[in-house]
């Protein structure tokens, strides 16, 4: 019989209906699951075993009261930290927000609160989701649960690893410029960037807020649509999210992809991509042919300015929106200096911020300081209309798109950390979709020298439906996303808070 | 464009960032390596488009104007790293540059 934490979401909450399992013993079992495996993963900052544990106990008991429960009652999850949760410290992976406590809840957590979920603990990131490896944690780097020599992917990396490794049934990670789709790619699990204003960003711990979009990670589409439908609409508290009604997710799990029409890129498809993950690609292109998609090629030709767009917009809205941790109304504070109130706050920046975060910030007070403003920021917004407009053209001609999400498979720690740009390259066939505020998702596609590889659709705005249809058929015909990581289990020295 | 010593210092200054003398350097490094990459974006013809600050087709979005209940002043204060009274302790103000 497979383990608990091996169970799918809608398999774990058939069996909490019937009572042949209780809450309290899937949290259990994957508070034991997070014990065994945790000293080598380290998908988490903090485990809130006890508050889960309890949470757990409450949905057991409404359950034999007879209580109509949440739709996620009882299914253990875990929240990147970057997504304020109520007494619960929320770090960022980041000294100067080591010891913050919020005293409230994000939109998407109150959310999950009332669907019942259970939150397990708040998982590892780069700093301030600046990365894609997670190396930047200024606590300790995340490891591949496929390969413990490699990193999950970033900056999501402590979510993605959790749900691949059994930590959590699914997670919550945001994504800038593919910080949720590049780390599912890495680590088999299907991971969801949903259109901007999809879901409220109310409590999501902002760094560029034009582009950051909190979403899912699951191991199956149908789990997928489970976790959007309970975190997507619209949010008083979030300006930007948007007041149209959320369709039905699972509804759009019909199986049926014929006549469905699926462009591929051809800028996507060039040198770069490792081969191993471009036949993976290719493969998959096959399959969704074989039921009945129709597939043509397309262009989007605006595709090699998204990276340089990127890394001037997000390090330009980082560099305003971190100005806020002066070490004077919450975080990290400086004993050191005996001067005035600049230099206090400027100490307390150089001791409290990483290196990547400090690169960013000074990437863009540099694009937006007078002389510079024109040639790198407004030229970056006008190059994000552009690159828009490709997409709306392509969306004009098919439902979605078909790239590789990443263009390697998992890399080794230490591998990319001391050249930036080359990190950066990363996530070259995530950034557009932010730029251009529509929907994506990665879905396992397979294996390259036995690490995963994920495929990427890309939707128009409020394509969520579409993507998660097409993933489903695929995973339909195939068992990639069936297969777990077993990375060896060692036991964690200590507990984590 | 590459990246002075000099340019450092200032935009430091401007995103309030104390760094040591081997941070200046190595960032003086990266940064004009980055800008290299980036400069890519020059060649763009951008001749026939506005800018996009973000993309969604909605501006001033009101609330109403309405009271609601807000949080504790203990609730809000208990992060801050000085406090005194009932209110945030500041480093004084006036007295530099």
């Amino acid at each position: 019989m497979a383990e608990l934490w091996q169970l799918s979401i809608s398999e774990a909450a058939e069996q909490l209906r019937s009572r042949a399992i209780s809450a309290v013993e899937l949290t259990r079992a994957h508070l034991d699951r997070i014990e065994q495996v945790e000293g080598n993963v380290r998908a988490f900052v903090t485990v809130t075993d006890s508050e889960a544990l309890r949470a757990a106990e409450h949905v057991d008991q409404q359950r034999a009261e007879g209580a109509k429960l949440g739709p996620l009652a009882g299914i253990p999850i875990a929240i990147k930290d970057v997504i304020s949760t109520k007494g619960v410290r929320t770090t960022c992976s980041s000294r100067i927000l080591e010891h913050y406590i919020p005293p409230y809840d994000a939109t998407v957590m109150q959310r999950l609160h009332d669907a019942q979920a259970i939150m397990l603990g708040k998982t590892n990131m780069d700093e301030f989701a600046m990365g894609s490896s997670t190396e930047n944690s200024a606590f300790f780097p995340t490891r591949n649960p496929w390969d413990t020599a490699r990193v999950p992917g970033g900056s999501s990396g402590g979510s993605a690893a959790a749900v691949a490794a059994g930590e959590a049934m699914a997670s919550l990670g945001s994504d800038t410029g593919g910080s949720v789709r590049q780390p599912g790619a890495l680590t088999n699990t299907v991971a969801m960037k949903p259109t901007y204003g999809r879901v409220s960003r109310f409590g999501l711990i902002a760094f560029a807020s034009s582009l950051d979009q909190i979403g899912p990670f699951t191991r199956s589409a149908r789990d997928m649509a489970l976790m959007m439908q309970a975190i997507a609409g619209h949010d008083p508290l979030d300006s930007t999210s948007v007041d149209v009604p959320t369709p039905d997710y699972s509804a759009a799990l019909t199986g049926d992809i014929k006549g469905l029409r699926i462009g591929v890129p051809s800028e996507y498809f060039v040198e770069g991509t490792e081969p191993g993950v471009r036949a993976v690609v290719d493969q998959a292109i096959e399959t969704l042919k074989s039921l009945g998609a129709e597939v043509g090629e397309c262009s989007l030709p605006h595709t090699r300015y998204g990276v340089a767009a990127y890394y001037i917009i997000a390090p330009a809205e980082c560099s305003a929106n971190l100005a806020r941790y002066d070490g004077v109304k919450y975080g990290f504070s400086s004993k050191k200096t005996r001067g005035g109130l600049i230099d206090y706050v400027s100490e307390t920046r150089e001791a409290g911020f990483g290196a990547e975060v400090k690169r960013r910030i000074m990437l863009g007070a540099y694009a937006l300081s007078s002389g510079y403003y024109d040639a790198y920021y407004l030229k970056a917004e006008k190059v994000r209309t552009l690159i828009k407009q490709d997409f709306d053209r392509a969306f004009e001609t098919f439902d979605a798109l078909i790239s590789p999400t990443s263009p390697t498979v998992a890399f080794k720690i230490g591998e990319k950390i001391s050249d930036p740009y080359a990190m950066y390259l990363n996530d070259v066939f995530t950034i557009p979709a932010n730029l251009a505020g529509t929907s994506g998702l990665s879905m396992p596609g397979g294996f390259s020298e036995g690490l995963p590889v994920g495929v990427q659709l890309l939707g128009p705005a409020f394509g969520e439906p579409i993507l998660l249809r097409i993933a489903d058929a695929f995973q339909q015909v195939t068992d990639y996303h069936t297969r777990m990581a077993t990375p060896p289990t060692a036991k964690k020295k200590g507990r984590a808070r | 464009m590459s990246i002075d010593r000099e340019t450092v210092d200032h935009v430091a200054r401007l995103a309030r960032l104390a760094l040591s003398d081997e941070e200046r350097d190595r960032l003086r490094d990266q940064l004009s390596a980055i800008l290299e990459h980036i400069n890519v974006i020059g060649e763009a013809d951008t001749s026939q488009v506005a800018a996009t600050a973000h993309i969604l087709p909605m501006t001033n979005v009101m609330a109403a104007d309405a009271s609601r209940p807000s949080f504790e002043p203990q609730q809000l204060l208990a992060n801050a790293p000085a406090r005194e009274d009932g209110y945030i302790r500041v480093r004084a103000v006036l007295d530099e540059e």
